[in-house]
């Protein structure tokens, strides 16, 4: 795609750099940096939980050194930033998810909130069942 | 007291400037009064040399966006009032684009993107003229109008980091156009069009800032359009996968 940099009629274009901190102009920019960063505390809770099951697998000795390690101030704060990255994550992308699908029942768009909707509730479903399951009292 | 709004303008000389710098500007400050009517103003009353782009008044051109203290903006759409009297509003011509005179951006690098997004019926068969008019349901027209709307204002390209930092991006009105296109059951250029656009330029240059959406006065959503479009394109590619053959025949009707 090529761009004729000037006519005859047009001496000079002005065209302004942008900005490395382009992002910081405004916090709709900032936000989409921040939901964009989210992927990596999800790839570092993808990295956690892979590293507990192995600690399972490996036997009690394995998973009680991996809680220990788990419980060092440094790591609890880690994975509490973590954990508020992954809720932004969700949050953004399930509001996002019925621009990306719009759904038609009869002909007509259904409202966004109901395609949004879907995704809380699995969430909750969800989350609420793995809660049950990790505090049950066996 | 009289009411005064003052109006921080862009203003570049291409013959004179090095670069654009702000001039001041007080204009009545008029509850009736859009953007635009203070520049009219000023051109008419204070300094005839403003140049800046404008035509209907209503809307409908897309000529007259701009910056108006730093969000993309149809002049013609954005009052004096939404600021309040005595304040200062900053406006400049839309962000990313090549400035040729004070307000007036250069447009032609939107108009080659434009064009390569092919954006009319392509058909493979042509049928007669005997053969009547393509009709379409209300049902089919409603899936694309919306994608239909679009005024080429390019305040999309203005709210889209993306544009100014990969120039060669495509961009939202013209990947959404393409999608109105693509939606239309009229239409059997879908194939083609995603050989053109599925790639780091087109569709899968986009980051879903959704800033485009938001900007937009005629409400097109360019972002859903080509998040629908990327979904398209990632389906068709899973489906040349599994059928490399079964998915040539894609003709006909070609849905997101």
């Amino acid at each position: 795609m090529s761009v004729q940099p000037s006519t005859e009629f047009h001496p000079r274009w002005y065209r302004a750099p942008v900005s490395t901190y382009w992002w910081m102009g405004s916090w709709r920019y900032s936000l989409f940096i921040l939901r964009e960063l989210t992927s990596v505390a999800v790839a570092w809770s993808v990295v956690v939980t892979l590293l507990l099951l192995r600690s399972l697998l490996k036997g009690p000795d394995a998973y009680a050194h991996f809680t220990h390690r788990m419980q060092a101030p440094w790591m609890l704060a880690l994975n509490i930033i973590a954990f508020c990255f992954l809720l932004l994550h969700t949050i953004t992308w399930f509001n996002l998810a019925p621009r990306a699908m719009p759904v038609r029942v009869g002909g007509k768009r259904v409202p966004e909130f109901l395609v949004a909707a879907p995704n809380y509730v699995l969430w909750v479903v969800a989350s609420a069942a793995i809660a049950w399951f990790v505090l049950r009292k066996s | 007291m009289a009411e005064k709004i003052v109006l921080e303008i862009a203003r570049y000389a291409p013959e004179k400037d090095e670069k654009p710098s702000f001039q001041s500007f007080e204009v009545p400050f008029r509850k009736e009064w859009v953007v635009l009517d203070a520049l009219n103003h000023i051109k008419d009353k204070v300094d005839g040399s403003l140049t800046y782009r404008w035509s209907c008044r209503m809307g409908v051109c897309g000529s007259c966006g701009m910056m108006v203290n730093g969000e993309p903006k149809l002049t013609c759409a954005t009052f004096l009032s939404s600021y309040g009297n005595g304040a200062t509003v900053r406006v400049e011509p839309l962000r990313y684009f090549p400035v040729i005179r004070d307000l007036v951006t250069a447009l032609s690098d939107f108009l080659v993107k434009l064009q390569s997004v092919k954006p009319w019926l392509i058909r493979k068969d042509e049928p007669p003229l005997s053969a009547g008019e393509f009709l379409q349901t209300p049902e089919q027209l409603d899936i694309y109008k919306q994608f239909s709307m679009c005024i080429n204002c390019t305040l999309c390209y203005a709210a889209c980091p993306v544009v100014g930092l990969e120039p060669t991006f495509v961009g939202p009105a013209a990947l959404a156009l393409a999608q109105r296109y693509n939606m239309d059951n009229r239409d059997q250029g879908a194939e083609e069009r995603l050989g053109l656009l599925a790639h780091p330029e087109g569709i899968w240059g986009c980051t879903f800032v959704g800033e485009c959406t938001r900007v937009c006065p005629k409400h097109v959503d360019p972002a859903g359009a080509i998040q629908q479009y990327k979904l398209k394109a990632a389906l068709e590619w899973v489906k040349g996968f599994i059928l490399p053959r079964g998915s040539e025949d894609q003709s006909k009707e070609v849905r997101p």
